[in-house]
């Protein structure tokens, strides 16, 4: 791992990871690649979150479906843990709830394979730093 | 120094920057009560934690009651120290305290002398309005302390000396909230602990939470057995400070009078343990001289400094906190234990009787005497050279409940032959005295001369290290004195480390040596007491005809009809010890 | 097209698993069923206006709609295209109707800061949060801002401790800084210990970076270079998150030896906790850091004074600190334009109790609870009514329908009663005892009391002693003078901010429901019936058919009456044991929070 030694390096590899992150989403792949992030905080691993996030990785590599898993903190929907944050390609990230594996094989079956929305959606009711901005 | 204006339930006053506000309404005549507060004011020994909130003041301006022990002044403050808010507050603080205390008062071993007692009568508590539960602890009884934790009120005194001034750690508060207690690491008994029963807590403890083991009924029951021969030695200390506990004024030496009294108590001899103070110095001087005179030919065996050895507080925390350094103490055992050695051999012999049917007690300052006398070492067939020790407290409510009026008795003198003492015996209550009584007797049996000045004021004082360096004919010894474990810890980290150039090193266990012991009346913070009981001894001493221990006539006599010479083989036998490694690693007994 | 019912609780008892049937049978009617999809969701959190019901891709929110709404919308919208316009949102301000819930006020009610990047980021991963901004704002810091300058920027932000006092944090620093000293520390609180508070978990365990990075910051501004983070040992994953961002940073060289290039070092370490509450004061904090014994001593000399093993030490809270990297990058006006007059930016709350949306929220300071519990919160489980809603964990108290429209910031909590403390906010309703609810925050702080201070740890437990009393139907009116002076002693005498604020889950009780204080103290009567020792065994007269298996199972012959007529329980001798009730076989008796009315006793 190279050091930062620089305000402009630390931009430079800004640019890299933030260009990295893009990648997943568009250029690779821009049809088929899915990023499904687990709220893995105590709250939603309390509920159960290791577990759907275990059967996500699973479950998509055996259905073949090119996507990405990553763990992330708390959401703030702590009424509704574990929840899974999906986003498709070119589309919203959409918030699902109470996600368990019944409910994440659902998730994979019809929102990411046909982008039929599924029963559990969490509207997101907070606005970020960047959402005020604009 | 910068001086601070402000008010005090209206007085304008000025005071050094600094001050507290408790101190400064003090020195306007303004007494807030305290309860926790505790001070040895110049010994540098000061408890405020700021827990028991009883001296609270109410400053303008300022939304919450401040403890006045820890607030310091403050340019243009204004204080009021007992306005109904602040009184409303003091006595409902105070009636929460006392709602999680026993009402034992009428046989609590502190009545009469409890500062929470006091506390409620000054503040005219008649109720108890907060009733509930009490917190409890079992009691833990050790062979020189008993801890009644149920009558603890938190002050953290006791916590205070037990770490900050002796560095013993034995005593810390553990659990929480209501049931927070002080007590030894995983609520092991005491004598599981490091303890080394200096009895510090005790002297400092406001109610009967810490008190020490009584004897006394073994005493009575002893006296009153007419197969049994009871004899007593008083420890130097107990006369420049038994007088305090019939009204006297502090630093009243009261000898004659306690001679007088231990006699009419009806024990059969009454002897001095300065007598065997001068015993100590011979043998302890000699082997002084000794390591001197080997390191001095080359012998790079010979450990130095050496240490003292005669305070049994002093020898449980080297055991316990330097066992790598058990053989730089002297061997010499401690003046009430060679005074044992003495009394069950060469005297029970000169009288006729057989050490079982001989009684040895002790009157000491100290309550690390309860647990020496009773180690194994100091036992023959199970028969200890002391029998029992109690403390000067315990005497006085002895010579009380035996309806002695003490100021009134005659002076009487001690017996013979264990009663008679040199001055050098005397300073050995002092911080200082016992190195001071080593040198008078190792100069001039070293350089053959004799003193022309015998008292060494460079060794006195009541400061916690000292060190002076004493001119033997031409030969520099550098001594060292501390008082206070704390301080003797800092010495012994030295010779530890190997950078300590002293060739010898008095401890005492406690802050001032003998006079503050754990067993003396209750000083209840007042170091002049100290200073006062310190001067006493060396009065005691100057009106001594004879001030060096090898002129005592009966000890000169004891060497030659029974132990030969200082050193010989008998003398190490009766009068010499071993060290044992304590260790400090927790062992627990559920 | 979608159609999406809010099933959240509240609008579920609205009707609006009917309304989602409906709409499905009725597309069905339609011959709709494959063009348009029915999805039950999550609560929209806007409970005051349910039943939702929001329509995709359009984005049209409609509110309060009722079953037979339903056909309208389908007819209307979704066959015709046209919004059924007297079902959109109202708005209050401008009366326009809006249809895009983005455009509503209360879905900017959050703003996300101290959170910006909780559930965004991999907080294992040092890129994604590199990615988002992490370390520029040391780096900006290190390159262009003296520690004067950067200091004074987080002066002019308004920036306040998010621990509980709001103590300014630049004029923390500046103090620590000015004090002389060979060497000093930087610690951060995150000794979380409120019942039902986790902010701090949350940002440590999303967002680990922003905290490192903005100690690094106040390393740089007074003058030290070693950190230190006093976390319990109780959230093992917010450790181990840290371990891991540690690592990293050190890898990429953003802590550690001369950071950006500069004479700036920085090296943050772990200290774990044992979870006691009261070391979450900064002084206590400090001795257990030492490995003394957790308690507080009193102030002055303050942590900037002589702090960690002697040393000026600033202590500063997990969120304040996630605050400082944003308002270096965006700047302190950016920061003060959010918030009140005294109390600026956002505050974390971890919303809790009878509530529909529990959970972590960040609103801007200044929101009132209204907004917070009927907006954010969706509002009271199952329909209740609101009672209470206690904020400031056990320092706090209970504030009441009458504080509703409080703009939230740290004056107005303290000034209503309560105080913000660290953001733990539990909502009560009508099933609620207050004197329970007192009792309940006295016997945590009777458990977690260090024990120091006589007011505090006798003092407390007397209270709670009263309190049980009261609960059980015990005490006697002298009771309720002793609770009131005891509280105001403690308050005026305890050593610490947590003793002296101990007794508020009391007093605020005491001054905002002092009837039900009375009516267990005088009538014996629970109203929530919370208080299972003011339950009564009543037989029903109407009901009784003087069967007499009730007497005869009676274990104290507690009951009395003819063959044939109602029975009669004497309340003094009942042990409330229950069999009575068990035995009856015509639910003639009842559990009830008084029996006046019904029973004379002989």
């Amino acid at each position: 791992m190279t050091e930062i030694k620089t305000l402009a390096d630390l931009k430079k590899k800004q640019e890299e990871v933030k260009s990295r992150i893009d990648l997943r989403n568009k250029a690779e792949n821009p049809e088929a690649r899915v990023q499904v992030k687990v709220a893995m905080a105590t709250c939603g691993i309390a509920a159960g979150a290791k577990k759907v996030m275990e059967y996500f990785v699973e479950e998509l590599e055996k259905r073949n479906i090119d996507a990405i898993v990553t763990q992330t903190g708390c959401m703030g929907y702590c009424f509704a843990e574990p929840t899974v944050e999906v986003i498709l390609p070119g589309k919203e990230a959409m918030v699902f709830g109470y996600v368990d594996n019944v409910r994440a094989d659902e998730i994979i079956e019809r929102y990411i394979k046909h982008g039929e929305l599924v029963d559990g959606i969490i509207p997101q009711n907070y606005d970020t730093i960047e959402h005020e901005e604009r | 120094m910068e001086m601070i204006k402000l008010t005090i339930d209206n007085k304008k006053i000025e005071v050094a920057e600094g001050t507290t506000i408790l101190k400064a309404a003090r020195q306007f005549g303004i007494d807030i009560p305290t309860l926790c507060h505790f001070e040895l004011g110049d010994m540098g020994i000061e408890n405020k934690p700021g827990g028991c909130r009883i001296c609270v003041v109410e400053i303008e301006g300022r939304r919450n009651l401040a403890p006045s022990c820890i607030t310091e002044v403050q340019e243009g403050m204004v204080v009021n120290t007992h306005n109904i808010r602040v009184i409303n507050a003091r006595r409902t603080v105070l009636e929460l305290i006392i709602s999680d205390h026993p009402f034992d008062c009428l046989v609590c071993a502190k009545s009469g002398q409890c500062e929470l007692q006091h506390l409620a009568t000054q503040l005219g508590i008649r109720e108890i309005p907060y009733k509930g539960e009490q917190s409890t602890y079992r009691k833990d009884t050790s062979p020189s302390i008993i801890r009644d934790i149920d009558k603890c009120i938190l002050c953290r005194r006791c916590e205070m000396m037990c770490n900050q001034v002796q560095t013993v750690g034995a005593l810390s508060a553990i659990n929480r909230g209501f049931m927070s207690v002080v007590a030894p690491a995983f609520e092991m008994n005491l004598e599981d602990s490091p303890c080394t029963y200096c009895g510090q807590c005790v002297s400092v403890c406001p109610t009967g939470a810490l008190t020490e083991v009584d004897h006394t009924n073994d005493i009575i029951r002893a006296l009153s057995d007419p197969s049994k021969t009871v004899i007593v030695q008083t420890a130097p200390a107990v006369r420049a400070a038994l007088g305090e506990e019939f009204g006297m004024e502090p630093g009243t030496l009261v000898t004659g009078k306690l001679v007088a009294a231990l006699r009419r108590l009806g024990f059969d001899y009454v002897f001095d343990t300065d007598f065997s103070a001068d015993l100590t110095i011979m043998e302890e001087g000699t082997e002084f001289l000794n390591r001197i005179k080997r390191h001095m030919a080359g012998d790079t065996s010979v450990r130095l400094p050496i240490l003292t050895s005669c305070c049994p507080g002093w020898v449980n925390f080297f055991e316990h906190n330097f066992p790598d350094l058990l053989d730089v103490p002297s061997t010499a055992k401690s003046p009430q234990q060679m005074f044992g050695a003495i009394a069950k051999t060469y005297f029970a012999d000169k009288i006729g009787v057989n050490r079982n049917d001989l009684v040895v007690v002790s009157i000491m300052p100290c309550l690390a005497k309860k647990y020496e006398c009773q180690r194994n070492e100091f036992k023959v067939n199970g028969n200890p050279d002391v029998d029992y020790s109690i403390s000067t407290r315990e005497l006085a409510a002895f010579i009380k409940l035996a309806n002695i009026d003490f100021l009134d008795l005659p002076d009487e003198d001690f017996d013979d032959p264990l009663g008679e003492s040199s001055g050098a015996g005397v300073i050995f209550g002092n911080t200082g005295g016992v190195i001071e009584a080593a040198c008078r007797t190792a100069y001039e049996l070293y350089t053959g001369k004799k003193l022309e000045k015998i008292e060494f004021e460079e060794l006195r004082g009541l400061e916690g290290i000292r060190s002076a360096t004493i001119d033997f004919d031409g030969l520099p010894l550098n001594i060292g004195i501390a008082n206070g474990l704390g301080n003797a810890r800092k010495l012994l980290d030295e010779v530890r480390a190997g950078t300590s150039n002293y060739h010898a090193i008095e401890i005492m266990a406690c802050p001032g040596g003998c006079i503050g012991g754990g067993g003396q009346p209750y000083h209840h913070g007042n170091s002049e007491i100290l200073r006062r009981r310190a001067a006493a001894i060396y009065t005691e001493d100057e009106r001594k005809t004879i001030r060096k221990s090898h002129e005592n006539p009966s000890i000169i006599r004891l060497y030659s009809e029974f132990l030969g010479e200082p050193g010989s083989k008998k003398s190490h036998c009766l009068l010499h010890t071993h060290y044992f490694p304590k260790s400090n690693e927790v062992t627990i007994h559920r | 097209m979608h159609i999406l019912v809010c099933d959240g609780t509240g609008c579920r008892s609205s009707q609006s698993g009917l309304i989602s049937e409906m709409f499905r049978d009725e597309l069905l009617r339609k011959g709709l069923k494959n063009e348009v999809q029915v999805i039950r969701t999550g609560c929209f959190g806007f409970c005051e206006k349910g039943p939702i019901v929001k329509i995709l891709p359009d984005n049209t929110f409609y509110t309060q709609v009722r079953p037979e709404d339903t056909a309208e919308i389908i007819d209307e919208h979704i066959i015709k295209g046209r919004k059924v316009t007297r079902l959109l949102y109202l708005d209050p301000d401008t009366q326009e109707y809006v249809s895009d819930s983005k455009h509503m006020g209360f879905y900017k009610k959050q703003l996300r800061v101290a959170l910006r990047n909780c559930g965004l980021i991999d907080p294992e991963n040092i890129d994604e949060a590199i990615a988002r901004d992490a370390y520029q704002a040391l780096g900006k810091v290190l390159s262009e801002y003296t520690p004067e300058q950067t200091i004074d920027i987080i002066k002019r932000s308004g920036l306040r401790g998010r621990g509980g006092a709001g103590f300014p944090t630049g004029l923390k620093w500046e103090i620590t800084g000015k004090n002389p000293a060979d060497r000093k520390y930087v610690v951060c609180n995150a000794d979380e210990g409120d019942p039902g508070a986790f902010m701090d978990r949350s940002i440590l365990e999303g967002d680990p970076h922003s905290v490192l990075e903005a100690m690094a910051i106040c390393g740089y501004c007074i003058g030290a270079s070693n950190g230190l983070i006093y976390v319990r040992a109780e959230y093992p994953l917010a450790v181990k998150r840290l371990k891991v961002a540690i690592e990293q940073a050190h890898q990429y060289g953003l802590l550690g030896e001369h950071i950006f290039g500069t004479d700036f070092s920085f090296d943050i370490k772990l200290r774990y906790g044992a979870g006691a509450f009261v070391c979450g004061e900064e002084t206590a904090l400090i001795h257990s850091m030492e490995g003394k014994r957790g308690e507080p001593t009193n102030k002055p000399p303050f942590p900037s004074q002589s702090g960690y093993l002697g040393k000026p030490t600033n202590v500063n809270n997990v969120e304040t600190f996630a605050n400082v990297p944003v308002i270096i990058l965006k700047g302190a006006e950016w920061f003060s334009s959010i918030g009140t007059e005294k109390s600026k930016g956002t505050k974390v709350f971890a919303l809790a109790g009878k509530i529909n949306n529990v959970g972590l929220i960040e609103v801007p300071m200044g929101t009132t609870l209204r907004e917070i519990i009927f907006e954010i919160g969706g509002g009271i489980k199952n329909g209740k009514k609101f009672k209470a809603i206690q904020t400031g964990g056990p320092s706090g108290g209970c504030l009441t329908e009458k504080h509703l429209d409080t703009p939230i910031d740290y004056e107005s909590l303290t000034a209503a009663g309560s105080m913000m403390g660290s953001g733990g906010m539990i909502v009560l309703d009508e099933d609620d005892c207050m004197v329970s609810v007192a009792k309940y925050y006295l016997g945590f702080i009777v458990e977690e009391s260090c024990g120091k201070c006589a007011p505090c740890r006798i003092g407390n437990k007397r209270l709670y002693e009263i309190l049980e009393r009261i609960t059980k139907g015990k005490a006697v009116p002298e009771d309720l003078d002793k609770l009131r002076n005891l509280c105001n002693v403690i308050r005026d005498t305890a050593l610490c901010g947590l003793g002296q604020t101990s007794p508020n889950p009391v007093l605020s009780t005491l001054n905002n429901f002092i009837e039900e204080y009375e009516e267990h103290v005088f009538e014996k009567k629970c109203r929530s019936g919370q208080c299972h020792d003011l339950l009564y065994y009543v037989i029903d007269e109407e009901e009784c058919t003087g069967c007499g298996a009730c007497k005869r199972v009676c274990p104290v012959n507690a009951i009395s009456g003819e063959k044939k007529q109602p029975h009669i329980i004497d309340q003094k001798i009942c042990i409330k044991c229950g069999s009575c009730m068990e035995k009856c076989q015509f639910d003639a008796i009842n559990l009830k929070n008084e029996y006046k009315s019904t029973t004379v006793s002989v």
